[in-house]
């Protein structure tokens, strides 16, 4: 191998730690505020693509479907215990984002023609109809269980995988697709040639990470989830609410992971259930964090990029072996240093 | 009952139970406005659980009034909305954030509600507490045990609490620190914030409040204005004991 291979394959590692180093953080921040291991993260990366890839087919993408249906559900839960307290605030809230908003976004789809669309409003509109899904599955799913345990969170995680991946395949069948490139046109730099797509990558999660950094280091509602993350009782009792802080961070989570998905869809070919692969390869690099340290989780997912594409290069088939093994050599490292993890600290 | 002024704060036969063993039973309490109310009474009595409970932190069955608002087991973001903060005993304190962070997270309810001014209060915070603005770039997990005590009682205040109830202020302090919170608690009540303290330290508790609950395993067993309460030869030999006349000049 000389130099020049070794750099585009270099580049390669980079483009996909990148992708790597976003779902990782999103799965550090649903970790330390909701104890859940985050597993259906990737499903956001398969949903964000191939919707991208219906709107651009011209048709209308069935995660619409899944954002009334969980919309729905959410309003009879919650419409009842608001209309129970007699809560009529809370009741047109829940209406308003649950019902109507979905009933809009369905109208405005239908009324436009997605596909002949600029390529910026089509993300912006799968952003728009994958995102809202993350808070709905909070309430479903997480929320009647958020005292429980680590290990009945894990398996609550498990179950939602398994359903979302189903209906995965339900909605967008069998079948990969791809979508137009982001942005088509390669700079020569030295010896290596860059491609607009990756430049792509790297600036927009470039940007997303130092948009977090700035939410959590200088907002106040960045500040009370990292206290909710480091002291679930006392930031109750500044009024920021548990239940509040899960479907936020579960908001952000499903931006990063949808923003991971349009971003990964010009070249890689997605798969209903593509999305667990790449979101198990975040959760490794999140593991080498301890799911606890962000920089670490974003160095972690570097070396995962790197490792995966270099292994893709000398050992093809043995890649996803070589990437998943890394985690034995972190967790033994980790077994060393750490004195144990109390569950409720 | 207690009497004086009209009440920001009445509870009315609050019980709690940890499973099936009751550690309150159907008690009833009222804070007046502008009153320091104080609840006495020896180690597990229930003292803990009755704020915790009054605030919505633990299941309750019974009615608590506050805000103009009767609830039935309340739930904590209303209540603090409504003006209500809890210095809580175990503190809760932000340990991996800074001072000033732990500090503007207390104002966070009044932010969220479009009052966006914390200077004001936080220039308060340090006129009282001038080690805390010394500290302020400190992480609050490596403060002193009387300085953790000065930051939630600060978080506390950044809040602009309508009633501020504190569960023994004085733990683990030195006298003269603790005669310094007992100061600030005084001071407190002119600027109109009403009180629910909870105290081991029976005397300097007595001599700072108005009224006085005593509770044992859950249940009020005597209430009297604490001047009244003081003097009572039951409340002196079980709370008081014969602590001889230093610990009245700590209270003063
Ligand atoms: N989470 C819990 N589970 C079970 N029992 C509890 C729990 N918390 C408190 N208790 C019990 O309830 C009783 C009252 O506890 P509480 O903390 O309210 O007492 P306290 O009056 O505040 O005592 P102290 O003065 O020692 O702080 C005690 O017997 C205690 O053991
Ligand atoms: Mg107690």
């Amino acid at each position: 191998m000389d130099l020049q291979i070794a750099l585009l394959i270099g580049q390669d590692g980079v483009t996909s730690g990148a992708i790597y180093a976003l779902l990782a953080l999103a799965l550090v921040l649903v970790f330390a505020v909701t104890r859940a291991i985050y597993i259906p993260q990737g499903e956001y990366v398969a949903y964000g693509a191939l919707t991208l890839a219906t709107l651009q087919s011209g048709a209308l993408p069935a995660t619409l479907w899944l954002l009334m249906g969980a919309g729905l559900a959410v309003t009879v839960i919650d419409g009842v215990a608001a209309i129970r307290k007699r809560d009529g605030r809370a009741w047109g809230a829940t209406l308003g984002w649950n019902v109507a908003y979905p009933a809009v976004l369905v109208l405005t789809l239908s009324a436009l023609s997605p596909a002949q669309l600029p390529m910026a409003l089509q993300i912006l509109l799968t952003l728009a109809i994958v995102v809202p899904i993350g808070p709905m599955i909070y309430r479903l799913a997480y929320q009647p269980v958020a005292e429980a345990s680590v290990l009945v969170l894990l398996i609550v995680s498990v179950a939602v995988h398994v359903v979302l991946v189903g209906l995965g395949l339900l909605f967008f069948g069998a079948e990969g697709s791809r979508t137009a490139p982001l942005w088509d046109a390669s700079f020569a730099v030295g010896w290596m040639t860059v491609s607009g797509q990756q430049i792509c990558v790297l600036a927009a999660s470039a940007a997303l990470i130092v948009g977090l950094y700035l939410f959590f280091e200088k907002t106040l509602y960045g500040k009370a989830l990292r206290a909710t993350a480091i002291n679930r009782n006392g930031a109750r009792l500044m009024g920021f609410s548990p239940v509040f802080a899960g479907r936020l961070t579960f908001l952000l989570a499903a931006f990063i992971g949808t923003l991971s998905g349009v971003l990964i869809a010009p070249v890689t070919t997605v798969y209903y259930d593509t999305g667990f692969l790449i979101g198990l390869k975040g959760f490794v690099a999140a593991i080498v964090g301890g799911l606890a340290s962000y920089p670490l989780a974003a160095a972690g997912a570097l070396i995962v990029g790197l490792l995966e594409s270099f292994a893709s290069f000398w050992a093809s088939a043995y890649k996803e072996a070589i990437v998943f093994t890394l985690i034995i050599p972190v967790l033994m490292w980790r077994s060393l240093h750490s004195h144990g993890i109390d569950e409720e600290a | 009952m207690n009497p004086l002024n009209p009440p920001v704060l009445e509870v009315r036969n609050l019980s709690v139970a940890y499973g099936k063993v009751e550690a309150l039973t159907r008690a009833n309490l009222r804070v007046g406005e502008g009153q320091i109310v104080t609840v006495i009474g020896p180690n597990g009595a229930g003292k803990s659980t009755m704020l915790s409970a009054i605030i919505g932190l633990l299941r309750s069955h019974g009615q608590v009034c506050f805000d103009g608002r009767v609830a039935v087991s309340p739930e904590v973001e209303r209540m603090v909305d409504g003006g209500m903060s809890l210095v809580p005993e175990k503190r809760e304190l932000f340990g991996e954030m800074s001072v000033e962070d732990n500090l503007l997270l207390g104002a966070f309810h009044r932010y969220r509600s479009g009052e966006r001014n914390y200077r004001e209060p936080m220039a308060q915070v340090f006129a009282l507490f001038p080690r805390l603005q010394e500290r302020r770039r400190q992480r609050a997990a490596t403060l002193s045990g009387g300085e953790r005590q000065m930051l939630a009682i600060g978080r506390a205040l950044m809040g602009k609490p309508r009633l501020l109830m504190l569960d023994e202020p004085s733990l683990g302090l030195a006298p003269l620190i603790t005669r310094e919170i007992f100061r600030i608690v005084a001071d407190l009540r002119s600027t109109g914030v009403s009180i629910l303290l909870v105290e081991q330290n029976a005397r300097a508790a007595l001599a700072v409040a108005d009224y006085a609950y005593v509770l044992e395993t859950g249940s009020v067993v005597m209430e009297g204005p604490a001047a009244r309460l003081r003097h009572d030869p039951r409340v002196l030999d079980t709370y008081l004991g014969l602590g001889g006349k230093h610990q009245d000049m700590l209270a003063s």
